[in-house]
């Protein structure tokens, strides 16, 4: 009798220790995520200035645009020196680093206008820079995104909510989008090889499934059914 | 999500397969030489005394060392020898505009996938293919053919590189290029051995007085062992097949995942298939790593029990369709109105 009541704790522990470990991993995980987001975004932070010398000279009628960038990257570097993964600095980075991306993406529309300035080697070059850097982020936040999920999913199954509160385990909150301005995807294409078919040819695929910049993309993983 | 699960499972999987291989290999070998030891036994055991007597299993021995060195090299230059089989060279810093796309295409799907960004090869080849080789997320490596760089824009060249990483990230990869590398070796020894025998056979004059005690079993015995030696490579061909089609189909979803994009990755496949350019540079050996196959083989186009052992890749009309079922599964939870495909 004592020896099955030793083999049952024994069981109990043994699964203790696992979902434990398990959630400790997973919060791990979403910091090391979050991490490369920040990475990432000071990459772009450290961008835009070189990218504004190169075309202020060329864009001299264009100087709202330009402050626009220039304003929006102050502002998002400014809110990243004292952000993190927890509370609310996570929506804080959200909205400061949206709001430079609609202040690039109506940029990157404007040197459409002038052909001369987009066909020098150094603009093109920067802009692929920008446009993978802008990607890079997506994806970041997509990784953050499904990490995020998992963790918070996992603290709330049964019966591992049991052992969260050992773990210290709260939710950690979503890169949701928050500016709608953003979902309008500005179609800038920088294909080497084959250029990208224009939108108005393949109605199946809407742009905000057909450009996974930092848009609409990273709805989906933000639903637990995926 | 459904293919955080598989792909769980798929890890485990090759793990396990690949640990099996080797000592399958080796057991296989070992086999064949210790078999060929015994027969040897029996046919000098009733020789007269100051003829030889086979006792010590030298062949047996022999075999298994040499399977032990065939798989450590296939494990540890396996990966080098195929890029270096298919001509490819390392982009350490890119050479043009192409180049510098495809770095940070691959910078932003290490990321999106989580997994460290894997060394970049480019091959210089008409057929658009791509491949991916290495042990582990670590150490892995992506080749990607010129053709490939030409025909894709960045979208599609992006869901190449996604399929690619998701062979990395659940270790197709190791079981994969541990598998080339056997064969290779394989497919090496028995060119060698059929040349050695038929060279030897011309010499086989009349030893035969100290065989005539042998019975029937004997023969029966060394008749499945020379058919052992002539099966070997196809055994190990047919293996080689027989794992990589249906991962394949893991690595399109998985890809899916990263981008968010299937429709591209369907669309790249769509190129690829029409470019039908075999390819003259990824010879056989190589062509369960790659995406497409670079032989164009028509048992890849079908499907069955005798095409799942013999082809490398699944029909391409069927991923692409998979794809474009994911795509039009995202739309509708999107709620975008959704046009003709």
């Amino acid at each position: 009798m004592g020896l099955a009541l030793l083999v049952v704790f024994a069981v109990i522990a043994f699964w203790v220790v696992a979902a434990y470990n398990s959630l400790i991993s997973l919060k791990n995980q979403v910091a090391n995520a979050w991490k490369q987001i920040d990475v990432q975004l000071k990459r772009r932070h450290d961008l835009i200035p070189n990218l504004i010398n190169t075309v202020k000279g060329a864009m001299q009628f264009e100087r709202d645009t330009l402050q626009a960038v220039v304003e929006a990257r102050n502002k998002a570097v400014a809110v990243s020196a004292g952000g993190g993964p927890a509370g609310t600095s996570v929506a804080a980075t959200a909205a400061a680093e949206s709001q430079l991306t609609g202040a690039l993406g109506r940029l990157f529309a404007v040197v459409e206008a002038y052909p001369d300035l987009k066909s020098t080697g150094n603009v093109a070059q920067l802009q692929e820079e920008l446009t993978s850097t802008e990607n890079k982020i997506a994806f970041a936040r997509q990784l953050y995104n499904d990490t995020a999920t998992t963790y918070n999913t996992r603290q709330r199954q049964f019966p591992t909510v049991l052992v969260a509160g050992l773990v210290g385990a709260a939710p950690a909150e979503l890169w949701e989008i928050t500016d709608g301005a953003e979902r309008d995807n500005v179609n800038v294409d920088l294909s080497i090889g084959a250029p990208r078919p224009a939108l108005g040819a393949a109605p199946a695929v809407p742009p905000s499934i057909a450009a996974p910049g930092a848009n609409a993309a990273t709805t989906a993983p933000v639903k637990p059914a995926t | 999500m459904e293919t955080t699960a598989n792909l769980f499972a798929q890890q485990e999987a090759n793990r396990r397969k690949s640990r099996w291989l080797v000592v399958g290999f080796v057991l296989f070998f070992a086999w064949l030489g210790f078999g060929g030891d015994w027969l040897l036994y029996e046919a000098t055991r009733n020789a007269p005394a100051n003829h030889y007597h086979h006792v010590v299993p030298w062949f047996g021995l022999l075999l298994s060392t040499i399977a032990l060195v065939v798989v450590w090299w296939a494990w540890a230059m396996g990966p080098q020898s195929i890029l270096w089989a298919t001509g490819a060279r390392q982009i350490t810093g890119p050479a043009n505009p192409a180049e510098q796309q495809l770095v940070n295409v691959v910078d932003e799907m290490a990321i999106a996938s989580g997994i460290p960004r894997p060394s970049i090869y480019v091959i210089d080849d008409r057929d658009p293919n791509a491949f991916a080789t290495g042990h582990d997320p670590s150490t892995s490596s992506i080749a990607v053919t010129t053709g490939l760089l030409a025909i894709c824009n960045r979208d599609e060249l992006q869901g190449v590189i996604g399929h690619e990483m998701g062979h990395v990230k659940n270790l197709d990869v190791r079981l994969m290029t541990l598998m080339a590398g056997l064969v290779g070796a394989v497919a090496l020894m028995s060119n060698g051995l059929a040349r050695t025998m038929f060279w030897n056979s011309g010499n086989r004059s009349s030893r035969d007085e100290s065989e005539r005690d042998l019975g029937p079993l004997f023969f029966v015995l060394l008749a499945l062992y020379a058919l052992s030696w002539i099966l070997a490579p196809i055994i190990t061909q047919m293996l080689a097949f027989g794992v990589s089609r249906d991962r394949e189909y893991l690595a399109d979803a998985m890809s899916a995942q990263f981008t968010r994009n299937p429709s591209a990755l369907a669309d790249a496949l769509d190129k690829i298939n029409r470019a039908d350019i075999p390819s003259s540079v990824i010879k056989g050996g190589a062509a369960h790593l790659c995406i497409a196959d670079p032989l164009g083989r028509s048992a890849s186009e079908r499907e069955g029990w005798l095409a799942d052992r013999l082809a490398s890749h699944p029909p391409m009309a069927v991923r692409i369709a998979r794809l474009k079922a994911m795509a039009y599964q995202a739309q509708k939870q999107a709620g975008t109105p959704v046009g003709p495909a």
